[in-house]
């Protein structure tokens, strides 16, 4: 029998777009309708784990899952500072869990923010965060600008959906009726959508950003000719774009958070945008990646107080980036243990950071093979969250979303196997 | 479980200070009981607090937290054999919201605005929040669907709207903030008075609110309307407020209630032309508070220190941000409202600051009727709730108010009434604003007094009515009701000697109202063209699963035929 579900939640990128179409038969997805090639590819599935394992002379050999959450269990136990990393490609619920673990062990959690929109977070933290849901954007926004970010490639359907291609209620005309401007240090995909692209030199976000806050308040006449080798009156005229915009929205990337400045780019953009209040209507949103690293935020917040890198080691949370974020804690082997869920450090930490967790034991829990399996001591495969188990999500604007069940699936979720190892846990710790 | 030998304030039910016994049985209030014996002899006992506006959970909750991890490092408690790690002091973590209401003796709080597409959020933290009873309103002020109905005089579509947005929102009532303000502020401007058309709506503030206050009553909602005033914050904005009460004067509540109910009534009773002239106007709101009987207040009290502003009233949140030389978080919500997030500090040589903390108190002593009161702080916009013992020690003391005042900006004495205001509370008024007018207020038929079959909800101080002055002795007064000797939440005590003992799961509270079939039918086909064209999610995923309510109470109302009273 064939199944057509409609609106379904993609959990790919931080669009988490809720009009995808699935037709799933004998329990199995057979088509994905209306995603983006990077969601179809997830939700199709690919490369699953197929038993749990534990690493035995050095060989990954297949095991059943009590044994694997025991032996998850012992490493945690017998850990001094376990980091708990990962949580941005899974459900809210599976955090809460992990939260408690964390709690009950002294643990260290950290989400993928850290080597992503980590560093807005802390921009965040000096300015606040003049932002709005997307739909406001699409209704509204006659000036939607880029910054260092490409949606055509990493958020496919953010323009249609959301952005520069949308039509919105005062914005009928959809692309028509917007201007689009792209500032990036190279011509992307994006940037050929633009009315105006802008392209800077790397490294030069800050003083740009500090010479539009110049402009729009009334001292160009202070600016040098060339600024960061852009032409002033380049500048002064994206400036006016700004200024005469009725409601403008800008959209940055890793382009603003890691290149050099780092979070001052982002609390300088920030402030660039709440200055644009006094002359008209301006919101800023961070591009976030992975589907649910905005809600892996706001579980930690409304759990701890804090967003991300979050130590609980000494019974109460504490926050301090930069000595409590992941990278750091690898970096000054400041951890003895690491469980890595819904996530691929092995590919995306820096190298020193990756040989650290080669040093230890390292438990993942994952639906898919990756790089970090190559050195895991215990893997436990999990449903795939929105696919074959349901949760909650957070969209990039910070709007929550129920993932679905599409499809029944005998692998246990994130939740119920966070709770299996928690369970082993607190047995260990009786029997001692 | 027997409360033996409590000296008992239960205003509801006629009780003011009787030595008495207190039966418990299956969580409610019995004629007798057995089990465990509390011994509560001489000391002062009254029903469970009850806070019915303060901001406990939803998006600006969390944004603060983020943009706030100073305020975080506050208050921070480790992680006991009962209790999760607590943080915060104006934006503290869920379980720190739980606990630190039960050791108030607090057991159950309201949260006062929710947009519906984010209420999921709002009951994500709600679920985290321990112990106490709680919900949620939701906001309705400047949401399209609403101005369109208004426009078109259409109340029954209207009330199909609102019923279905709480059943979306999983809400308890019907929040209007700064009405028409969410709307214009999507294009950066607001609304000047009640009367000021929303831009691109052709509705006035005034036709939002009272059409939203007819069609309350037409669906027999167990709270009223429940008003954020357009223009508050700012000097000689009482005159808006006494404008937009004007407007609800004739409109018949469905049920023993008032028409509507302020919102942190403070920062709306500001009198002077700007902040160099600005003045206390709470003598002459209090007046008409006690003229009138369509209307409630909670006070809004400023506290001293720290806080955290936030609201859907976003403009008012750029300036605050523009005035306080602040941080400033602002998050619009398509097709329904804005908000914003604004840090603060409230001081005592700073004149407007001395003057607000004079006109919540003014507010409260002058206004004769305790039921029309309800003590707040707006937590945390005037600051947090756990400073509401600080607040019943001045209403209960001339004399604390006094000292209070040597500490101030001398124009505390010049623009308010307060050092001319003799009266001061005693614990009947108290447990009033605090239990019992909340509680009917809201529509809580089972809360805010202990008669028999009430909910089991019960505090107990290690204060001596018999034995202690207010007045004189507002130092134990504070400390005493600082710290719960007992807090008993539906039959379980949780707060023993000021400690949490036990942290069960409360119940969220959330209004179904029926309306006719047709009526829905009608607006659920306009609704759809807006999930269509102008929402960014589909319809289908847009309300609150129950997946999110782990522990319901369903209050049902909905439109029924009116008896006529005779």
């Amino acid at each position: 029998m064939i199944l057509q579900i409609e609106d379904v939640l993609c959990t790919f990128c931080g669009c988490l777009c809720d009009d995808i179409r699935v037709e799933v038969n004998e329990g199995r997805i057979e088509k994905v309708r209306g995603a983006c090639r990077l969601g179809s590819s997830k939700i199709m599935g690919h490369n699953r784990i197929k038993s749990p394992m534990i690493r035995k002379d050095g060989e990954l050999v297949e095991v059943g899952y009590e044994d694997a959450y025991r032996r998850a269990a012992e490493i945690l136990v017998s850990a001094k500072h376990p980091l708990l990393y990962g949580w941005a490609s899974t459900t809210c619920e599976a955090l809460k869990k992990g939260i408690l673990l964390a709690e009950e062990i002294g643990g260290v959690i950290d989400t993928t923010a850290t080597v992503c929109h980590g560093p807005s977070i802390i921009g965040i933290e000096e300015k606040g965060l003049v932002g709005s849901t997307l739909g406001q954007i699409k209704n509204r926004a006659d000036l939607i600008v880029f910054w260092g970010c490409n949606p055509s490639e990493a958020h496919p359907r953010h323009t249609l959906r959301y952005s520069s291609n949308a039509c919105g209620r005062f914005v009928p005309e959809g692309r028509k009726g917007r201007k689009v401007l792209v500032i990036d240090v190279r011509e992307t995909r994006t940037a050929r959508n633009a009315d105006r692209f802008l392209r800077i030199q790397p490294g030069t976000d800050y003083e740009i950003i500090s010479a539009l806050r110049m402009i729009i308040g009334g001292k160009a006449d202070s600016l040098p000719e060339d600024i960061a080798g852009v032409p002033r009156k380049d500048l002064i005229e994206i400036a006016d774009m700004m200024k005469n915009a009725k409601f403008g929205a800008i959209f940055f990337g890793l382009g603003l958070t890691h290149s050099r400045g780092r979070y001052k780019n982002v609390d300088n953009a920030l402030s660039l945008v709440s200055e644009l209040n006094s002359h008209t209507k301006f919101v800023i949103m961070a591009m976030r990646g992975h589907y649910n690293v905005t809600g892996a935020g706001q579980v930690l917040a409304w759990s701890s107080g804090y967003p991300m890198a979050v130590d609980y080691a000494r019974g109460a949370p504490y926050y301090n980036p930069g000595e409590t974020s992941c990278c750091d804690l690898l970096s000054r082997r400041d951890v003895d243990a690491a469980l890595i869920i819904a996530s691929d450090p092995a590919s995306n930490l820096p190298r020193g950071c990756v040989e650290a967790l080669g040093e230890m034991p390292v438990i993942q829990i994952d639906p898919f093979e990756n790089p970090t399996t190559l050195f895991a001591d215990v893997v436990i495969p999990s449903a795939i969250a929105g696919i074959e188990a349901e949760g909650t999500a957070y969209r990039m604007d910070g709007l929550s979303l129920r993932l679905r069940k599409l499809v029944d699936t005998e692998y246990p979720s994130d939740v119920e196997i966070l709770q299996a190892i928690l369970d082993n846990i607190r047995r260990l710790r009786d029997d001692n | 479980m027997i409360i033996k030998g409590g000296i008992v304030y239960d205003p509801a039910n006629g009780i003011f200070g009787e030595e008495m016994d207190i039966c418990i049985e299956n969580g409610r209030i019995a004629e007798d009981a057995g089990g465990e014996v509390i011994d509560a002899r001489g000391l002062l006992v009254m029903p469970g607090g009850v806070d019915a506006h303060s901001h406990i959970a939803g998006p600006k909750l969390n944004t603060g937290r983020i943009m706030r991890p100073d305020d975080s490092r506050m208050g921070t408690e480790p992680r006991t054999r009962v209790c999760r790690p607590s943080t915060g002091y104006t934006v503290p973590n869920c379980y720190a919201i739980g606990y630190r209401y039960a050791r108030l003796g607090y057991t159950t709080a309201f949260e006062a605005a929710t947009p519906i597409i984010e209420a999921r959020h709002t009951h994500e933290e709600l679920e985290e929040i321990p112990i106490v009873d709680k919900g949620a309103l939701t906001l309705f002020g400047s949401n399209w669907t609403v101005m369109e109905c208004v426009r078109d005089n259409d109340l029954g579509r209207l009330a199909a709207y609102v019923a279905w947005g709480l059943r979306a929102a999983r809400g308890y009532g019907v929040k209007i903030v700064n009405p028409g303000g969410g709307e214009a502020w999507g294009f950066g401007s607001n609304v000047k008075s009640v009367h000021d058309p929303v831009p691109h709506f052709d509705v006035t503030p005034a036709q939002i609110i009272r059409a939203l206050a007819e069609v309350n009553e037409r669906l027999r909602l167990p709270h009223s309307i429940h008003l954020h005033f357009n223009n508050l914050g700012r000097p000689g904005n009482y005159t808006t407020a006494i404008e937009t009460l004007e407007l609800l004067k004739d409109i018949k509540p469905s049920r023993m209630r008032q028409v509507v109910h302020v919102a942190h009534m403070q920062f709306s009773a500001y009198g002077g032309t700007g902040w160099k002239d600005f003045e206390s106007k709470a003598s002459v709101i209090a007046d008409y508070f006690n003229q009138t009987n369509h209307a409630t207040m909670d006070l809004g009290q400023i506290i001293f220190g720290p806080a955290t502003t936030m609201t859907a009233d976003a403009p008012l949140e750029y300036a605050n941000a523009r005035i306080g030389h602040q941080k400033w978080s602002n998050h619009d919500i398509e097709l329904e409202e804005s908000s914003g997030v604004v840090p603060w500090v409230y001081m005592r040589k700073m004149p407007v600051n001395a003057v607000q903390w004079a006109i919540g108190l003014e507010l409260a002593l002058l206004t004769r009727d305790p039921w029309k009161v309800v003590m707040t702080t707006d937590h945390p916009n005037g600051g947090p709730f756990v400073n509401y013992p600080e607040i019943i020690s001045l209403l209960m003391s001339r004399e604390k108010r006094e000292e209070e005042m040597k500490t101030l900006h001398e124009v505390v004495r010049s623009r308010s009434t307060l050092p001319s205001i003799e009266r001061e509370l005693d614990w009947s008024e108290i447990v009033i604003m605090t239990r019992a007018a909340p509680a009917r207020i809201l529509g809580l038929e089972d809360k805010g007094h202990l008669g028999i079959g009430a909910d089991a909800d019960v505090s107990i101080y290690n204060i001596k009515p018999e034995e202690i002055d207010p007045s004189k002795d507002h130092a134990e007064v504070k400390a005493g009701m600082s710290r719960a000797k007992y807090t008993i939440k539906g039959g379980v005590v949780v707060v023993r000697d000021g400690e949490i003992v036990a942290a069960p799961q409360g119940r969220t509270y959330w209004v179904d109202a029926a309306v006719p079939e047709s009526e829905m039918d009608r607006m659920l086909s306009a609704l759809k063209e807006k999930f269509e064209r102008y929402y960014s999610i589909r319809m289908s995923n847009y309300m609150v699963q129950d997946a999110y309510l782990s522990n319901p109470f369903v209050v049902r109302a909905g439109v029924q035929p009116l008896k006529e009273v005779i």
